[in-house]
């Protein structure tokens, strides 16, 4: 099996031939960045605060630009150029958020902007050394101890263990091949096992989503769970912005004198003008919001796509909601614990 | 003193005193505690008064509508400065409040445990100044200054400034400095300055909590949110942008900050932001005397009250 021993190399061979983002450290806080010699890279801790949807939905990014002159305007092509990329460290709840992006993003009529990162982007995974009381990815069949990617990688003692899965994969692997060493792979048999046990002990590791499964639209929309959470929700972006699915954006012009820049950006459900229309906004109060966010990842985005869930388990929003509410207590609440 | 506070909180809802409570709601772990509003007496089992409950509650007293029944609210020394600035600025209404006063002695951060590498937690004892940690990693013994809340290291006061009743006693005002990590970034070069504020606010993901969660921040409209300001924006596209809600945010809420903290303690990306505010506290402070802002419910705050003795600070400046 494939080894690395130096990290560095590894890491210099392939900002050699691609850019590479990686998990890089900042005062404490973990955060996906463009690899540079000397950059604290910090594989170890386990999430990042931002998810990995940033490589391929962006925060903000420019569409399309109106430049006005006189009677004429002209329509710019501003769509950002794409290099290749290698998005290394990723874990296995975020790899399984591209999933659910590619089924909004990647469906008729399919989001050229981010089916262009898509295409460039190689995603290489790495096994989760330690699991955190937070996680529950195992809900939604991820397997954190081998997680999907182009490549998947396990850190062990002896240094990186690294298997290709697919053609994307191979290619990197052909790429940068004169930094690996060949290993037995036990290290990586070990890691799994452990990785296992420590699942067992998890306390969100097996929810019951019994209740969720073919249920209508409206079955759960007169629930009082939806009351309780907006009492103390701040209605704050949080859950959302450190979400790896939560996928909606607004639209925007951003007046630059001469011209517009359309540009879009991330929304938030939980924002009091989240999809306002000519006539006003369909939900008035934060217990619609917050109906509307849960929901969503529970009932109506599996109704449309085989019963695939909108959330990954990264328990992000368990760890960074100020009030603590979180889409754990909503599963539970709704199942009638 | 947990049971305590709810045998009070019980007596005023079964009597009628008060139709509803805001506290503390346990969750799934040690530290998972909510603010919570509880409506019933059987709703209280779940009520929790203990190391983790950091949130401030006085925000959640806005949203009340407040002319039709009275509520009853679990403040924390601290938190009683954040509620006399609100009815100061009639943003709620004193005579349907209830304020039950609880003592505090610093509250906890489980973020701080994340970040000193101590994962996986699933418990924690709290005895005298050491707090130790369970994890499905091993037990790890800290000590507790190293993990309290931001807000707490530095806590102003720990007496209660408005109450209508206590549990267990109030405290003094604290001689803590907490102006040390001010006087560290004034005494920065202006580059080091704008080069660690880039760096902190770089991080930012506009996610409103700090805005959202802040006491003193409850516009009905927010700058920020309304199309017609010309300056709204739901993310920030670019550095400038990053700097400015932050930089407006502590120009709108000077004068009128009580320095809960909450700023910090919500930020998903850990920026302290109350160093922003301390900043405009401490030269309120130089310049117009000691001020603290909800010490009390009526006194106007030195930047909208003049008086001919009122130095002109851009004048002091050039005069050094």
């Amino acid at each position: 099996m494939k080894l690395v021993k130096d990290l560095s190399a590894l890491y210099e061979a392939i900002a050699a031939v691609q850019e590479l983002y990686l998990p890089v450290e900042n005062k404490g806080r973990v955060d996906f960045k463009l690899y540079e010699a000397g950059a604290n890279v910090d594989i170890k801790t386990l999430k990042t605060v931002r998810s990995a949807k940033d490589f391929f939905f962006t925060q903000t990014e420019t569409l399309m630009g109106f430049k006005v002159e006189g009677k004429n305007i002209e329509v710019e092509d501003l769509r950002p150029e794409v290099r290749p990329f290698v998005a290394f460290g990723v874990r296995g709840c975020d790899a399984r958020s591209f999933e659910v992006l590619d089924k909004v993003f990647l469906v008729d009529p399919v989001d050229t902007v981010y089916e262009a990162r898509r295409k460039a982007g190689t995603v290489v995974t790495l096994a989760c050394g330690r699991p955190e009381e937070t996680c529950f990815c195992t809900n939604f069949g991820i397997t954190p101890e081998a997680p999907a990617g182009d490549v998947t990688t396990w850190l062990t003692e002896e240094g990186l263990y690294w298997q290709a899965n697919t053609d994307k994969g191979e290619a990197l692997t052909a790429a940068i091949a004169a930094v690996f060493t060949e290993g037995d792979g036990k290290a990586v048999e070990e890691q799994k096992k452990a990785i296992s046990d420590i699942i067992a002990k998890l306390p969100l590791a097996n929810l019951d989503m019994t209740h969720l499964e073919g249920v209508k639209e409206e079955t759960f929309w007169g629930h009082p769970v939806w009351k309780d959470i907006s009492e103390t929700c701040l209605a704050c972006g949080t859950c959302t912005y450190v979400c790896p699915t939560c996928q909606c954006y607004d639209v925007r012009d951003f007046d630059c004198g001469n011209g517009i820049e359309r540009f879009r950006c991330w929304d938030s459900c939980m924002y009091s003008d989240f999809t306002r229309m000519a006539h006003g906004n369909n939900r008035n109060t934060q217990d619609q919001r917050c109906r509307q966010r849960y929901l969503h990842k529970l009932v109506y985005f599996p109704r449309r796509n085989e019963g695939m869930f909108g959330c990954v388990g990264c328990g992000r929003c368990v760890a960074k909601c100020p009030s603590k509410l979180n889409i754990v207590k909503v599963i539970k609440a709704l199942g009638g614990k | 003193m947990q049971e305590m506070i709810k045998s009070k909180l019980a007596e005023l809802l079964s009597t009628g005193a008060v139709t509803k409570v805001i506290g503390w709601k346990r969750g799934e772990n040690f530290y998972d505690v909510s603010p919570a509003a509880f409506e019933s007496v059987e709703s209280l089992a779940d009520f929790v008064y203990d190391d983790f409950c950091g949130a401030n509650l006085s925000k959640f007293l806005v949203k009340e509508p407040g002319k039709e029944s009275k509520v009853a609210v679990v403040l924390k020394p601290c938190d009683t400065f954040s509620l006399n600035q609100l009815i100061k600025e009639n943003r709620v209404n004193r005579e349907n409040i209830f304020v039950l006063g609880v003592p505090c002695e610093g509250k906890l951060s489980e973020e701080k445990m994340r970040v000193m590498g101590i994962v996986g937690l699933t418990g924690c004892k709290v005895e005298g100044d050491k707090v130790t940690v369970e994890t499905l990693y091993g037990t790890e013994t800290l000590d507790k200054n190293d993990v309290l809340l931001t807000k707490c290291a530095t806590c102003h006061s720990k007496k209660h400034v408005i109450f209508d009743e206590l549990i267990g006693e109030t405290g003094e005002d604290s001689d803590v400095d907490r102006f040390v990590g001010v006087a560290e970034l004034e005494a920065m070069s202006e580059d080091e300055r704008y080069e660690f504020w880039r760096n902190e606010l770089s991080r930012c993901i506009r996610c409103n909590a700090c805005r959202n969660a802040c006491p003193a921040c409850t516009c009905e409209k927010c700058v920020f949110d309304n199309d017609a300001s010309g300056v709204a924006a739901k993310s920030n596209a670019n550095s400038f942008e990053e700097n400015m809600f932050h930089i407006i945010r502590a120009y709108h809420v000077a004068g009128r900050c009580t320095d809960c903290g909450e700023c910090s303690r919500v930020c998903p990306q850990h920026i302290p932001l109350h160093l922003l505010n301390r900043k405009f506290i401490k030269d309120i402070n130089t310049f117009y005397g000691d001020f603290q802002a909800g010490a009390d419910a009526e006194s106007e705050h030195p930047l909208v009250h003049f008086t001919e003795n009122d130095p002109e600070p851009s004048i002091v400046k050039e005069g050094k």
